[in-house]
């Protein structure tokens, strides 16, 4: 658990660097709701010894502080938080028994209930945290993720300005996360050699995306940088509650991962689809985990 | 290095007693025997109290194809037939022998001459071997008799010995192929004369220098046994991995290692049946290894059958202060000693004292499908699932699910972040499918 909480260090400080104060008042409200909600529950409704300890309501907070905007209103974080750990874990039975991911499920929760707020982003600017002080770069001014003038214009826009480098270091729109893919696939490596997960889960998430962008007429590698797709992949595909236990089986959740990522960015109503994509899998990961076991020692293949 | 592919754990190998040479002891005034000291039926008593024994007298016959007779490591009188509680606390018969101070306690040895070793006929060999009382020493307990009967239409490609020694802390094999490795290599070219195996392999874990270096020399002179190291891993002794370590050949579920041409025996079995041969002397003492961080005098003691725990704890420096449990066996595979006055069996190949602060249960947190128990399954187990499925007694479940394949080498339980308890209850759930016949 404490090495996910370090593998989330870099991609965090690429987000205050970026968004100022406002990044990381929106992630000590989540992660301190979390705890709270997780706390509480357990005090007062299941009287039971408290396992705020495990640092797992820790790593939600985080992660759902990496899914939204940095001028989200505070509450509205809170009550992310509360959806998150109250009902998408606490719910089933705490650590271990939840379905969906805790972090997502409080995304999802606030990208209904509060579509505006949660579509509006502060314009990155990055100039350091000098902006951080007093009046944030955050409260500036609001445009759009790449990926919302990608669906709008029915992606006609011309691709040939778009800055890789600035995307790929953060220098675009989006939530706290999603801004910083090197920060990330940082944090990648750590967990990696680490071994707190395999290459199989992330691996295929963005080779299927990169694939189907590729199928559908898109371009790949906006398809990767562009959005949640590598925060996904790389930190919220991989909870080990919610994805499948064999390699093959991982291999399989990540392929739909990235397939169905790919057609709700091109055919569907949202411009973004990692956390449905994902919400989704979830849901056929006691499935595949069902055909995908693994082979017992000395049995032969087709048996 | 070869090693077997699937699963496996690197424990750390605290081989205390790596360089401790194998030494004598001695039992004090009595020794208890128990009759059923291998796999398969115990044996049936053929002395009755009041009866004298001489060192090697049969004491108890076989009670069928798969039984081995036991026999007397000392002379001594005959006191009782009684129940004693074995290493793990069960009650079992037993053959008290109140040894005679004043009589020799040296096992007659009528060694065979080259002649007599040249005309024995693989039949003779296998025949002696059972009536040596030679079971599986690496702690299966299996009669060697049985393994060596290599079953019509089947033929055994290799003489596979195990001298992995996969097991932390133990250094009894290691100890023998030191200081014996002559013996263990006559000892294999009966089993293969037994077998008409053309070829024996040995495999030896590369944490054991010494008895690596000691093998191969001896085994220089015979082309037909080849001695190959295998990268240290746990559990590389287990059969089936061996024999996919050394041969590359997989032993489907429900087969034995002879379907792939492949018969497995300890280096010590080998020993045994070095001795039962060429010195006609039957199985009744064994190495012992006995260890522990907090133990002042550990060491690989040979020591005969039935001798109390204690004694051996005695001679290794008595029971340190902060003992918290007696493991019989290694800290894997071996079970909780539930009254160290038991005797010693056949199987028991190492007595490890653990310090309290190594041999307390962390709290069972809940299992968040990390999935590495799965990873560390040799046998390709799905080990959380097993224990739900018990949890709940769904027992046929936990058959269907293969529990069955379960080697108990405790890959699972070790790796667990959670420190769930999953072997223990792939175990109840093995010993439920074994009592309601699913």
């Amino acid at each position: 658990m404490w090495n996910v909480i370090i593998a989330l260090m870099p991609a965090l400080a690429v987000a205050i660097w970026i968004f100022g104060l406002p990044a990381l008042s929106v992630t000590a409200v989540c992660v301190l709701c979390c705890i709270a909600t997780e706390w509480l529950i357990e005090r007062f409704m299941l009287h039971r010894p408290s396992t705020i300890a495990n640092g797992s309501a820790i790593i939600t907070g985080l992660l759902l502080a990496f899914n939204l905007p940095a001028c989200i209103p505070l509450w509205m974080a809170a009550i992310g938080s509360i959806v998150a750990i109250g009902i998408a874990k606490m719910s089933f039975g705490g650590l271990g028994q939840n379905i969906w991911n805790p972090a997502l499920v409080g995304r999802v929760f606030l990208l209904l209930s509060f579509p505006a707020a949660m579509t509006t982003w502060p314009t990155a600017i990055p100039s350091g945290l000098a902006h951080s002080t007093g009046a944030s770069a955050a409260d500036a001014s609001s445009g759009a993720t790449l990926l919302q003038s990608l669906n709008a214009s029915g992606s006609a826009i011309s691709l040939d300005n778009v800055d890789f480098l600035g995307m790929a270091v953060g220098q675009m729109n989006g939530s706290l996360g999603e801004v910083g893919a090197i920060a990330i696939l940082i944090g990648l490596a750590y967990m990696l050699i680490m071994r707190v997960i395999t290459w199989h889960i992330p691996v295929s998430v963005l080779a299927s995306a990169a694939l189907f962008s590729f199928i559908f007429g898109g371009n790949p590698l906006l398809d990767l940088f562009a959005g949640g797709l590598i925060l996904g992949a790389v930190f919220m595909a991989t909870d080990y509650v919610t994805s499948p236990m064999t390699h093959s089986g991982q291999l399989i959740y990540g392929a739909f991962i990235g397939l169905i990522t790919i057609i709700i960015r091109r055919y569907g109503a949202y411009p973004e689809g990692v956390s449905f994509a994902i919400l989704l899998m979830n849901s056929f990961t006691p499935l595949i985990n069902r055909y995908c076991r693994p082979r017992v020692f000395g049995e032969r293949r087709g048996k | 290095m070869k090693t077997f592919r699937k699963g496996g754990i690197h424990p750390a190998a605290d081989k205390l007693t790596a360089d401790a040479p194998i030494t004598d002891v001695t039992p004090t005034s009595l020794i208890r025997l128990m009759l059923s000291q291998s796999i398969g039926a115990p044996a049936k008593c053929i002395v009755k109290p009041g009866d004298t024994v001489a060192p090697g007298q049969m004491i108890a016959e076989a009670a069928g194809f798969v039984s081995a007779p036991v026999h007397s490591p000392v002379a001594g009188t005959v006191k009782r037939i009684e129940s004693v509680r074995n290493p793990k606390g069960l009650w079992q018969e037993s053959v008290v022998i109140e040894i005679d101070s004043d009589a020799s306690q040296q096992q007659p040895s009528h060694p065979r001459s080259e002649k007599e070793m040249n005309d024995l006929s693989p039949a003779d060999i296998i025949k002696e071997v059972g009536e040596a009382g030679i079971v599986g020493l690496g702690g299966a307990t299996f009669p060697t008799r049985v393994k060596l009967s290599v079953p019509d239409g089947k033929k055994a490609d290799f003489i596979l010995l195990n001298g992995a020694e996969c097991e932390p802390f133990l250094t009894c094999d290691d100890a023998l192929m030191r200081e014996s490795p002559e013996e263990i290599l006559k000892g294999t070219l009966l089993l293969m004369k037994a077998t008409s195996a053309p070829k024996a392999i040995v495999g030896i874990e590369e944490n054991k220098p010494q008895a690596i270096k000691a093998m191969r020399s001896a085994a220089s002179a015979y082309p037909e046994i080849s001695i190959v190291v295998l990268r240290k891993k746990y559990p590389q002794g287990s059969e089936k991995q061996l024999i996919e370590a050394l041969t590359g050949r997989k032993v489907p579920p429900g087969a034995l290692p002879i379907d792939v041409g492949a018969i497995v025996d300890n280096v010590a079995t080998a020993f045994a049946v070095w001795e039962a041969i060429a010195l006609r002397r039957p199985l009744t003492h064994r190495i012992v290894t006995v260890t522990g961080p907090s133990l002042t005098n550990g060491g690989n003691f040979r020591a005969p059958f039935g001798i109390p725990f204690s004694d051996l704890i005695e001679v290794a420096g008595g029971l340190p202060e902060d003992t918290g449990k007696v493991i019989s066996g290694g800290p894997m595979m071996g079970q909780a000693a539930a009254d160290l006055s038991a005797p010693t069996t056949k199987g028991t190949g190492g007595i490890l004292i653990l310090p309290e602060s190594m041999s307390e249960r962390k709290e069972a947190g809940p299992c968040i499908r990390c999935a590495n128990c799965v990873s560390a399954c040799p046998m390709g187990l799905e080990p959380y699932l097993l224990m739900l499925q018990a949890q709940n007694s769904l027992w046929a479940d936990t058959k269907e699910h293969n529990a069955m394949a379960c080697l108990e080498c405790g890959c699972c339980s070790y790796i667990c972040p959670a420190h769930r308890p999953l072997l223990d209850y792939i175990k109840l759930a093995k010993a439920h499918i074994r009592r309601d016949k699913l």
